[in-house]
């Protein structure tokens, strides 16, 4: 199955989320991929706070098994979470665990009125309560693939499918 | 075969940290990448990380310290460890218990990693030679060994003023001879690529082989200090003394201690380190400790990133 285009998704995400957000939501796109849909759909939406963005790496549920992710990024939530409508974003949906590492670090910064999710794709495989109110769309690969969201030098984005990397 | 490097794992990875000595310019840049954001949590309203919950991390002093104390205890809260402090010159040791029986005792808490301050050289790698391999030991000063954590910090507070490490011109200032700080300062900045490194101190507190750490050696504070980016202080230490290596401390402020007028003829924009604590009137000037280019304060703030930086990617080998 070829994998959809990723700016015909990102086209679809935000038309869906136009009409469902407030103007004082707040979007946190999760490193890395995240962080480029959040950033596109921070422009498209006009939303009024600014965009924030988070590297899950110090609240992963792995650390104990494969260490400290080996490059992580600063978090950046420059606006008070507290009482705020919040949406995170994240390219692929997959566990589920990035998502509640993300959740457990927002509420490290205040308790927000709420948190919805917006994803590129996903892929399945859920071993958490955990879904998107956005998708763009739902995609089925094998269990030793994963789907990488990729941007070129125009920003352009495009998903790849890739062997699964697993650090023993 | 050569000897494997007893601060690594088989697979490379940082397992103690002891010296800077030996380390490898990834493993340095690793710390210092992963201290940056630390330091943004630091400035949160929440200022607690879940990485260490549930490890238990025991500060060994058994040398009198204040802030290098807190700074590791106050890493090691910040990432949810439990911490456990002992002032060991006050407890069994004044009893006669050895080191390795108190560490081998303390393992059998199930410590998970022991910060430990001696004034004997090799101290920390004493212990790290001799505790289990799920235990982590990081040397927070030996000696006039090592001081790994604290070049550390000093390099992420240089990198965060002057961005690029090869294109600096370094002094380091005063008692090289007694100072771990110093000989740790110095591997870092090579290991990093500073092209030019300088000790600047009178003949009777440098080491007779400082020229074979790769530096420049001045015993004129005026020659030492011309067109320097960074200057970096050292406390003069008047308790490793012993004989009459400085006339007076008057006479060493006189020489070598750092005042504005000494300070004009580095680089206009140069930052001045100093690792604490200061003797100020003896190294150092308050005008200057205290002026615009003092970039001291910063590097205790920065200690702390820098220490819960290392203690995470240790535990997590």
């Amino acid at each position: 199955m070829p994998l959809p285009d990723a700016e015909a998704l990102l086209d679809g995400l935000t038309e869906h989320m136009r009409g469902a957000l407030t103007p004082d939501t707040a979007l946190v796109g999760i490193h890395t991929g995240g962080v480029w849909l959040a950033r596109r759909l921070h422009a498209s939406l006009g939303l009024l706070p600014p965009l924030g963005s988070l590297d899950v790496s110090f609240y992963r549920d792995d650390y104990q098994r494969i260490g400290l992710h080996p490059q992580v990024k600063p978090s950046d939530i420059p606006f008070d979470v507290a009482g705020r409508h919040l949406v995170l974003v994240d390219d692929v949906l997959f566990t589920g665990r990035t998502i509640r590492a993300a959740m457990n670090e927002l509420f490290d910064y205040g308790r927000p009125e709420s948190v919805r999710l917006a994803a590129l794709v996903d892929r399945g495989g859920r071993e958490l309560p955990i879904c998107a109110q956005f998708l763009g769309a739902t995609v089925e690969i094998g269990p030793d693939e994963h789907i990488e969201l990729r941007q070129d030098a125009t920003n352009r984005l495009s998903l790849a499918l890739v062997p699964r990397a697993r650090r023993s | 075969m050569q000897q494997r490097n007893p601060q690594l794992n088989a697979r490379g990875e940082l397992q103690h940290l002891l010296t800077i000595e030996g380390l490898p310019a990834e493993i340095l840049h690793q710390i210092l990448d992963t201290a940056l954001p630390f330091v943004s949590v630091t400035e949160r309203e929440v200022k607690k990380l879940p990485l260490l919950r549930g490890k238990t991390i025991f500060n060994l002093f058994f040398e009198p310290s204040t802030r290098t104390r807190t700074t590791f205890e106050i890493a090691a809260k910040r990432l949810s460890a439990d911490v456990v402090n002992l002032n060991i010159g006050t407890s069994s040791q004044s009893k006669g218990e050895t080191l390795l029986d108190t560490v081998a005792n303390l393992s059998a808490m199930h410590a998970d990693m022991f910060i430990v301050r001696h004034a004997e050289s090799g101290a920390a790698h004493l212990i790290a030679r001799h505790v289990a391999p799920n235990i982590h030991v990081i040397n927070a000063g030996d000696g006039r060994h090592a001081h790994p954590t604290q070049a550390l910090l000093d390099m992420f507070t240089i990198r965060h003023y002057k961005k690029d490490f090869t294109q600096l011109r370094v002094a380091v200032v005063g008692d090289i001879l007694h100072s771990r700080v110093a000989r740790s300062q110095i591997h870092a900045l090579n290991v990093l690529g500073v092209p030019e490194v300088r000790a600047i101190g009178p003949k009777t507190l440098l080491p007779t082989q400082v020229g074979n750490l790769g530096v420049h050696v001045y015993h004129d504070m005026a020659k030492g200090l011309k067109d320097v980016d960074v200057v970096m202080m050292l406390r003069l230490q008047n308790e490793r003394m012993s004989g009459s290596l400085v006339p007076s401390p008057q006479e060493y402020f006189k020489s070598y201690g750092l005042t504005r007028d000494k300070l004009a003829l580095a680089r206009p924009d140069a930052i001045v380190l100093h690792p604490g604590p200061m003797n100020r009137g003896v190294e150092i000037d308050s005008s200057v400790a205290d002026g615009g280019q003092s970039v001291i304060l910063p590097q205790v703030t920065f200690g702390i990133a820098v220490r819960m930086a290392v203690m995470s990617i240790l535990a997590g080998n």
